[in-house]
């Protein structure tokens, strides 16, 4: 199904939760809303699903305008983040309701409810009650309520949030796989970059209520359109800094300088703004150097995770191997001006 | 305190409660001689007869018959009309429901007396006097706002997101309220009908001001027995102990949900 949203506001009192939005999703496949809290992907969904109702601009599914539409005539399914089945059916039951619903015969019911329950490994759990389910098992269940809807547009609000690391890596790759055949266009919200790199499809990067970029997931990370995009897409936070062009050299301040990129070669002289993945920032290898002070060093399993102020500054640098650092220590840092994304005085990407 | 000791406060603390309690139920197995005669702890000449005349005598028996036959009238009529009340307050956001929802308490602060009088001339205006309806409706002022009360507390404890994926599974709004909202709160509903049970049981001065012969609750037929033919103290008790029958058995069905309704702060 194609679903549309054209000039879609949403306010609340008087307060906007959704500023003038247009995006069309990519129809039968992974749409990404990637952003953090509060950027709006609960409420964007909420309007794709018709729980709530735009303030101004239309809502679209296959070309016809579904604003207003009541809930129960559209082709919708959705699972939150929070493991919602209903408490007095047992796991069979929630998968069937759907069903039952829209009045299919019992022997199609089983069938169907038997289908998913296995490809969502909840067989041997069918007669028992939701709350006797781990989370997982219960994440399950709503997945395949979902599922078994066959529903046309499938939205997914953080469906892995609650779930502890283990099971949502495990049901992160079965994701994609289980709505693979299914042909609906799968919206999954999620505040995790990471998620949306495995993920793939295609993200839509949102912040504070708009929608900054949309595009394949993978040329969004590679090549984000604005600084606002780049600052989305990016765990732990990305580095940025202001440099000055003078000729053939670029500036960051006092700490650095290095060769123009082919990126500003044709620019006039003046101030720019550079773009560094944390994990482009190394202690150690060649490229431009650059002096900081050391705010705070993280261990994360095998990566060291320092902040460094630089220049007024701070960055962040994601780097291989246990570093332990004190607060104020003196350190050069690395990295390789090829790693930069440069942006205009309007942070908009500089491309080739 | 030893280990083995730590019976000894709850066996007196329940001695304690079950005291009065015993006193009454001994005092029905007596004869009123015997109660008037002095003190005794147990029962001298043990006797059923007090109990022979309730549930022989109708003018006694139909006391309770008319208090069941208002009392359930009333749990059931509150709480069908609370529960699409409380579900409002909980789940929409309206112009003025948090007073709304205040009024309805106040309804419940104000004492019985004040609304006596108007109610028998209105119930009488009506013809409406001394039938078991009347007696029920008189309830319902504090008992519905009693119901909405608590159920909107249980109802606020299950997510709106239970609703939301009923409608997108296809429910109609009555189908889910119906086969998916009331049993998720059954807990909830048990315990305000014990409540409006209990309340309506044990309220006397409305039921006793509209009903006269037909409709008659047990209170009034023990308060009239004790001026009218001098003090039948074995009698009273017999029907006293009666009384507690009821709630009792209520009590036994909703205790689980009781405690749950307290963790809520709603009961």
């Amino acid at each position: 199904m194609s679903i549309e949203l054209r000039n879609v506001t949403l306010r609340v009192g008087a307060e906007p939760h959704i500023y003038e939005t247009s995006l069309t999703l990519k129809p039968g496949g992974f749409n990404i809303l990637l952003g953090t809290t509060l950027s709006g992907k609960t409420t964007l969904m909420r309007l794709m699903a018709g729980l709530e109702k735009p303030t101004t601009g239309e809502i679209r599914t296959n070309g016809t305008n579904v604003t207003g539409l009541a809930v129960q005539k559209r082709s919708v399914a959705m699972v939150y983040q929070s493991f919602i089945n209903y408490p007095s059916f047992s796991v069979f039951e929630n998968i069937a309701s759907p069903l039952k619903v829209a009045g299919l015969g019992k022997q199609e019911i089983n069938e169907k409810v038997h289908r998913f329950a296995d490809l969502l490994k909840l067989t041997p759990m069918l007669n028992r009650l939701p709350r006797e389910l781990s989370g997982g098992q219960q994440q399950r269940t709503a997945l395949a309520r979902a599922l078994v809807k066959g529903a046309e547009l499938v939205l997914l609000d953080e469906p892995l949030a609650n779930l502890d690391y283990k099971l949502r890596e495990e049901l992160r790759d079965e994701l994609p796989k289980l709505f693979e055949d299914t042909g609906s266009t799968v919206v999954y919200a999620t505040t995790e970059p990471l998620e949306a790199l495995m993920l793939g499809g295609h993200t839509a990067t949102l912040k504070e209520g708009r929608v900054v970029q949309f595009g394949k997931t993978a040329s969004i990370y590679r090549r984000p359109a604005t600084m606002e995009s780049a600052e989305v897409f990016s765990d732990p936070p990305i580095n940025t800094a202001v440099i000055s062009k003078s000729g053939d050299q670029v500036q960051l301040g006092s700490v650095a300088s290095w060769k123009v990129p082919r990126e500003l070669a044709e620019l006039p002289d003046g101030d720019y703004k550079v773009a560094l993945r944390p994990h482009h920032l190394l202690l150690d290898g060649g490229g431009v150097e650059v002096n900081g002070m050391v705010q705070i060093a993280e261990i994360s399993g095998s990566e060291s995770i320092i902040r460094i102020r630089v220049n007024g500054n701070v960055w962040v640098s994601q780097t291989q191997g246990i570093h332990s650092f004190v607060y104020g220590e003196k350190i050069r840092i690395y990295f390789d001006a090829g790693n930069c994304m440069y942006f205009d005085a309007d942070e908009n990407l500089i491309d080739l | 305190m030893t280990r083995s000791k730590k019976w000894i406060v709850p066996t007196l603390y329940i001695l304690f409660l079950m005291l009065p309690i015993y006193g009454l139920l001994s005092m029905s197995f007596k004869t009123t001689n015997e109660i008037l005669g002095g003190f005794s702890f147990f029962p001298q000449e043990f006797t059923l007869d007090n109990y022979i005349v309730i549930f022989t005598d109708p003018t006694w028996y139909m006391g309770y018959v008319n208090s069941i036959i208002y009392v359930v009238i009333n749990t059931l009529l509150s709480v069908t009309v609370a529960l699409p009340a409380a579900y409002a307050f909980s789940r929409y956001r309206f112009l003025g429901d948090k007073h709304l929802f205040f009024w309805l308490l106040t309804n419940r602060m104000a004492p019985p007396a004040v609304f006596a009088l108007p109610f028998f001339q209105l119930y009488s205006a009506i013809n409406l006097f001394d039938t078991h309806i009347a007696v029920a409706l008189a309830h319902c002022l504090f008992n519905i706002p009693l119901a909405v009360w608590i159920l909107e507390g249980f109802m606020s404890g299950v997510p709106k997101e239970l609703d939301e994926t009923a409608f997108l599974d296809g429910y109609s709004f009555w189908r889910f309220f119906i086969r998916i909202f009331i049993p998720t709160i059954a807990a909830g509903i048990g315990v305000t009908m014990f409540f409006c049970f209990m309340y309506s049981w044990v309220e006397l001065l409305l039921a006793k001001t509209l009903t006269s012969v037909e409709a008659k609750p047990i209170a009034a037929t023990m308060t009239r027995t004790a001026s009218s033919s001098g003090y039948e103290l074995g009698l009273l008790a017999a029907a006293g102990s009666l009384t507690i029958v009821p709630g009792a058995i209520v009590i036994y069905f909703v205790r689980n949900y009781i405690a749950k309704g307290f963790a809520l702060g709603r009961v």
